[in-house]
């Protein structure tokens, strides 16, 4: 995103430094759905009690 | 540089690393054949669906499903895939690809992968369905062979995430990566994400089909599954606006509205795209509403904001480019005289139209708790994801193809009439079938049913209403379109690899295969007043406006199923 320009220090802003990182991007885009999805979903499934 | 790794495209000026351009080669002409069969496959189960024909007897009905899902769903879509991925970093970032070597493993994998499922479900006792829900067992083959294919895909993904450090490091790009490889790498993300949990499951369905693990929980293979099935989708989701993306550079050198927007666009897909795993377990028991809605809903419509925001900036920005170069009359001068009879351009915006029209607002009532339960297990669902996966990515799979055969092969296009044709009659078709088994799914029909009229089972289990065997016979009749049109382009690439004209590596083709980009000074005064893009305006009006009427007919529709007394 070259339209975006360093600051005084030299640094990109914060978000261009995420976007531009992919394993950034790799560990956000695993660990959102492996906690909301998998985790979340698995521990209610593991909650249904036992029928008998 | 050494001359002998890399070759520079006559016509594009990108620069093709030699032994990715082999392995790209490899891998698109791979997803092709099982396009191929797996197309061949659809044939045959329209044909069982249709009622007054019914082709296939029962077991040979569920056999060939299962091979028609998985040789198109999963064997085409990801060697194709592959391919792009090498084509978006190397190509793209114009830098070698990292580990070839490996990358050949990986094919070899995909390849061994998926004949060893061919073979085995056509054995017939592994017609499971590309689902292959536990507890219903196929044999340990066909679960070994997902694995393998997967493993090899795995391995594509990390071959790209290597060349992407490698022109980093190489500094063989300035400033960040282009849109359309942050799309590929979006893809790839969610790549990982859908290949571990496949992961997860598979590896102890295929101990529990080798009896060396007692029991798997329906539920949680259907949660985890889905992670998977669903997932993948949203890597097709992600390769195929990228391509739109790609194509609307190539045909109009046409520059994304706002980058900033389109890449936080694609940031909304890494976040939150995968959570809505959980439409396809909305009338599952077990889970709760807070799990459900929340993944389904708030998540979800993060998602599809992102997609929206993607179908509105590419066609607003052909537009842009179009009134640049002076078709600045009316609301739609841009888009009429925008190059119809060139594969490329129609195959990529039938996608596009298709995708969002048809695709979207479908998924989206779909996946609203209270209506799914309407739709849920109808051939609703059929109607809705051939309209996202097959008019969505395939056709912009086909689209780029066409542009890839003279720029990757190397050889001219042949049979160029027909190609001019083929997105038509593909995405006409498709869009045909798309509607029919959604209408079909309105009046109730199941989906993986052989026959709706019970004829083996004793005494009549449910008549169905009349229009439910009018709408499978319409079925029927696109489907034959549709083949027809998957068919004309297996045979155009095919032919064209085999016998197209030959091109000299420095020779350039005889038609321009990449535009030149409007000067910025050209975008000064375009459109009508303070609106640049009038015509995509107008655009997305309709758009709203079909969604909103069709979503308040579901509910409606859904009011009435259970009257209030
Ligand atoms: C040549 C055009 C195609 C036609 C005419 C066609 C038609 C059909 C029909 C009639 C069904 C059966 C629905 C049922 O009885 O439940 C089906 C299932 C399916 N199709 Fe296609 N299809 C085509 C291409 C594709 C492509 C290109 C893809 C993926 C990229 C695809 C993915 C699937 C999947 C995943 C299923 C579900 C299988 C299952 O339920 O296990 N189809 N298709
Ligand atoms: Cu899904």
């Amino acid at each position: 995103m070259s339209e975006q320009q360093p600051d005084e220090n030299g640094k990109e802003p914060l978000m261009q430094r995420v976007l531009d990182n992919p394993f950034i991007l790799l560990f956000v885009g695993v660990a959102f759905p492996s906690v909301l999805y998998l985790v979340w979903g698995i521990m209610e499934i593991v909650s249904v009690p036992l029928g008998q | 540089m050494n001359n002998t790794l890399f070759r520079v495209c006559p016509d594009t000026g990108l620069k093709f690393h030699r032994p990715a351009e082999t392995l790209m080669k490899a891998n698109a002409v791979a997803a092709v054949v099982f396009l191929l069969v797996g197309g061949f496959y659809a044939l045959l189960v329209g044909l069982t669906r249709w009622q007054a024909v019914h082709l296939l007897a029962a077991d040979q009905f569920y056999m060939v499903l299962t091979l028609h899902g998985l040789n198109v769903l999963i064997f085409w879509i990801l060697f194709f895939e592959i391919a792009l991925l090498y084509f978006c970093s190397s190509t793209l970032l114009g830098c070698r690809l990292a580990a070839p070597r490996f990358a050949w493993v990986g094919f070899a994998l995909m390849l061994i992968g998926a004949v060893m499922n061919n073979v085995i479900v056509l054995q017939g006792n592994s017609s499971v369905m590309m689902t292959s829900y536990a507890p219903m067992g196929a044999h340990p083959v066909f679960y070994l062979s997902l694995i393998l294919f997967a493993v090899g895909a795995l391995i594509g993904c990390f071959v790209f995430f290597g060349t992407l450090v490698i022109a980093k490091d190489e500094k063989t790009y300035e400033g960040s990566v282009s849109l359309v490889t942050f799309g590929a790498i979006t893809a790839a993300i969610i790549a990982v994400f859908t290949i571990i949990s496949g992961a997860i499951i598979l590896i102890p369905t295929l101990l529990w089909s080798l009896d060396l693990i007692a029991h798997i929980d329906a539920l949680m293979y259907r949660l985890i599954w889905w992670g998977f099935g669903h997932s993948s989708q949203q890597i097709n989701v992600s390769a195929h606006i990228a391509i739109w993306y790609a194509i609307a550079a190539i045909m109009f050198g046409a520059k994304p509205l706002s980058e900033k927007v389109s890449r936080m666009a694609f940031l909304m897909y890494i976040l939150f795209l995968q959570l809505a795993s959980v439409h396809h377990l909305l009338v599952d028991p077990g889970l709760s509403s807070e799990f459900k809605m929340f993944n389904t809903s708030y998540a979800m419509y993060l998602a599809v904001m992102a997609s929206m925001v993607h179908g509105l900036t590419v066609p607003g920005s052909i537009e842009a480019a179009q009134r640049a170069k002076g078709l600045n009359n009316g609301l739609f001068e841009w888009l009429r005289k925008a190059p119809w009879g060139n594969p490329t351009f129609s195959g990529m915006f039938i996608s596009l139209v298709g995708f969002g029209f048809l695709g979207g607002i479908s998924g989206v009532v779909m996946g609203t708790e209270q209506i799914n339960i309407l739709l849920h297990n109808t051939l609703y669902v059929p109607g809705h994801f051939h309209a996202t996966v097959v008019i969505g990515t395939t056709l912009a799979f086909m689209a780029l193809t066409y542009w890839l055969v003279p720029i990757l092969f190397r050889r001219e296009l042949v049979m160029k009439k027909l190609a001019s044709w083929q997105p038509y009659l593909f995405g006409g078709g498709m869009a045909g079938v798309a509607l029919f088994l959604m209408g079909a799914g309105t009046v109730g029909v199941p989906r993986r049913h052989w026959d709706i009229s019970f004829s083996d089972a004793a005494g009549a289990v449910y008549e169905f209403p009349g229009a439910a065997n009018t709408m499978l016979a319409l079925n029927g009749v696109f489907v034959i379109l549709a083949v027809a049109g998957g068919a004309a382009f297996c045979v155009i690439v095919v032919a064209s690899l085999l016998f197209g004209k030959k091109l000299g590596e420095d020779e350039k083709s005889p038609v321009p295969l990449i535009a030149e980009p409007p000067a910025d000074a050209d975008y000064e005064g375009i459109g009508s007043g303070t609106i640049t893009v009038p015509g995509t305006l107008v655009f997305a009006l309709v758009f709203f406006a079909s969604f909103a009427i069709y979503y308040f007919v579901n509910w409606k529709y859904l009011g009435e199923t259970w009257g209030i007394s």
